[in-house]
């Protein structure tokens, strides 16, 4: 270092912006590799002699989704009667409860079902794979791969990748009807109507776009999740103490790239 | 020995040619040249920092060199696709230091893990092959274990019969009797000889254990910072003259020259970043 950065502040936050904007860029530029190369495997590994194996991908589906469907569906229908309750709370200045239904179903389909599924399985599964990622890179693992002749894309990328695109939007759906079944049982219970009217009521507001529009979201989040981890976890450097830091990154870098990516995403698709 | 003698007409199996290789900005070898003959035994000597085990890498493909050429079993590593060097490295086999075993899977599927990925071998023949192998290592038994239910040794073992599952024709060992008793170490040392004498494998061993180096080596590389110092059987350099072979050899701690100057630098904290 240099000692003169020290004596001039400005040109070292200078100095740290261009650093941080160059290590950000690296890191999407590696992200984008990833997925081109995931795709490459996937589709021409057998004819490479490198097939990727339907196990692992059926276990990392087990893991990232089956197992997470207790989690999912507590949240979810959590979030249904929060919904309901806020909405019926705020409608009622209106004297247009009733109307909360369309508030519901349209903000458990097109926002908080892939939302809440996707920061949850960031948290869940992202994690966990940048924690095996990185504990992978500092004992050998990848090298040995490697050296071996077997491609760590194909290997380990690939697996969770299809695995994460498969599940995630699977579970953005059971999101949905938990979501939307737990909030008919309290608005029904509530506002005194039939929970087949409610019914009745949700398949006439929620359209096949208001459906696409969330599963589509979750498909990125799926991509998202599964790239950032990957990147966070093979940048590990030290030991165990490194490992838990790109565990903790991962986490964060996940669920900021799955917020932003959202808004970006709902502003270009109603506007 | 008198195989090495033998063969030594014969083309060598690796050939390393003014390798030069960078770390950041860091130089880490400065134009390394050695080649290892077939079915020899040759120990990759040096002290830490010397730039054994980036030379290691470099032999493995694992880092691109700055300059220079490595040919593998006839083939230049430098200009390989990554599809050719999957190829070649179906030839190969590498026992890493730590192991590297998956800690995900038992020993027994660790051992399969390169039959499962390069052949169509039926599950049978596959879990054959592999408890012969471990057989050779002397872990026969062990195969239902997963790696962190064996001992530093075993897991040495356990990553030779995985180097070993394909019958390769070169043999990459990375300090292979670090942090082992003296017991369990010579007996890695016997395995390697017996492997040389009974497969016919040309093997390289990195190592800065010296006891192990003369007892397995045809012929050994001495490295320091980066420059190949000697290379020759184990008495040539045992009577090697160059004074830093004699302190590394003798486990003598060299002293730097103090540069009044850069000392200076140093204690003001004005020093340049230090080069290895």
């Amino acid at each position: 270092m240099a000692p003169s950065g020290s004596a001039r502040p400005a040109l070292r936050v200078a100095e740290d912006i261009g650093r941080w904007t160059a290590r950000g860029l690296d890191s999407i530029g590696f992200g984008a590799t990833l997925i081109s190369q995931s795709l490459y495997w996937l589709l021409m590994g057998r004819r490479r002699r490198q097939a990727v194996r339907a196990a692992p991908v059926f276990a990392e589906m087990m893991e990232i989704g089956i197992r997470a469907i207790p989690i999912v569906t507590l949240l979810s229908a959590t979030i249904g009667v929060m919904l309901a309750l806020q909405g019926i709370y705020s409608l009622k200045a209106f004297g247009a409860e009733r109307q909360v239904t369309i508030g519901v179903a349209l903000g458990v389909t097109r926002e908080f079902a892939p939302l809440i599924t996707g920061i949850l399985v960031a948290g869940r599964s992202g994690s966990a794979l940048a924690a095996r990622l990185g504990t992978m890179v500092i004992s050998n693992e990848v090298d040995a791969l490697r050296v071996m002749g077997v491609n760590p894309v194909r290997y380990l990328v690939v697996p969770s990748l299809v695995a994460m695109v498969v599940m995630l939007p699977s579970l953005a759906l059971w999101s949905d009807f938990v979501a939307l079944f737990a909030a008919g049982l309290y608005i029904s219970a509530d506002l005194g109507i039939t929970l087949g009217a409610y019914g009745q009521e949700i398949l006439r507001v929620v359209s096949v776009d208001d459906m696409r529009h969330g599963l589509l979201k979750s498909l990125l989040f799926a991509v998202l999740i599964t790239t950032v981890a990957i990147v966070d976890g093979s940048s590990v450097e030290g030991g165990a103490e490194g490992v838990g830091r790109v565990t903790t990154r991962s986490v964060v870098h996940g669920i900021t790239a799955i917020v932003l990516t959202d808004m970006l995403f709902v502003f270009a698709a109603t506007r | 020995m008198t195989e090495a003698a033998n063969s030594s007409h014969a083309d060598p199996v690796i050939e390393v040619t003014d390798l030069v290789t960078h770390y950041g900005n860091t130089e880490i070898l400065h134009g390394v040249s050695l080649t290892v003959d077939p079915g020899e035994i040759m120990v990759i000597m040096g002290g830490s920092g010397s730039g054994k085990s980036t030379l290691l890498r470099h032999l493995l493909a694992l880092e691109r060199p700055t300059s220079g050429s490595i040919r593998l079993l006839g083939r230049e590593l430098t200009q390989m696709s990554e599809f050719e060097l999957y190829a070649l490295s179906r030839k190969m086999g590498v026992a890493f230091q730590g192991g590297a075993l998956f800690s995900s899977m038992t020993v027994g599927e660790n051992v399969m893990l390169p039959l499962r990925e390069h052949t169509d071998l039926d599950e049978g023949t596959m879990e054959i092959m592999m408890r012969l192998k471990l057989e050779i290592v002397k872990l026969a038994g062990f195969e239902n274990l997963m790696p962190s239910e064996l001992s530093g040794g075993m897991v040495k073992r356990a990553a030779f019969a995985r180097a070993l599952i394909m019958d390769p024709a070169l043999l990459f060992c990375d300090e292979p009797s670090a942090g082992l008793d003296p017991v369990v170490s010579s007996g890695l040392d016997e395995l390697i000889l017996r492997l040389r004498d009974a497969l016919r494998m040309t093997i390289v061993v990195v190592t800065h254990e010296l006891d192990s180096a003369f007892r397995i080596a045809d012929r050994i590389a001495v490295l320091d910072r980066g420059e190949l110092l000697a290379l020759g059987s184990v008495d040539e350099v045992r009577n090697h003259g160059n004074p830093r072979i004699q302190n590394l050899l003798n486990r003598r701690f060299e002293e730097e020259e103090l540069d009044p100057e850069e000392y200076l630098a140093r204690l003001t904290g004005t020093a340049k970043e230090p080069t290895r």
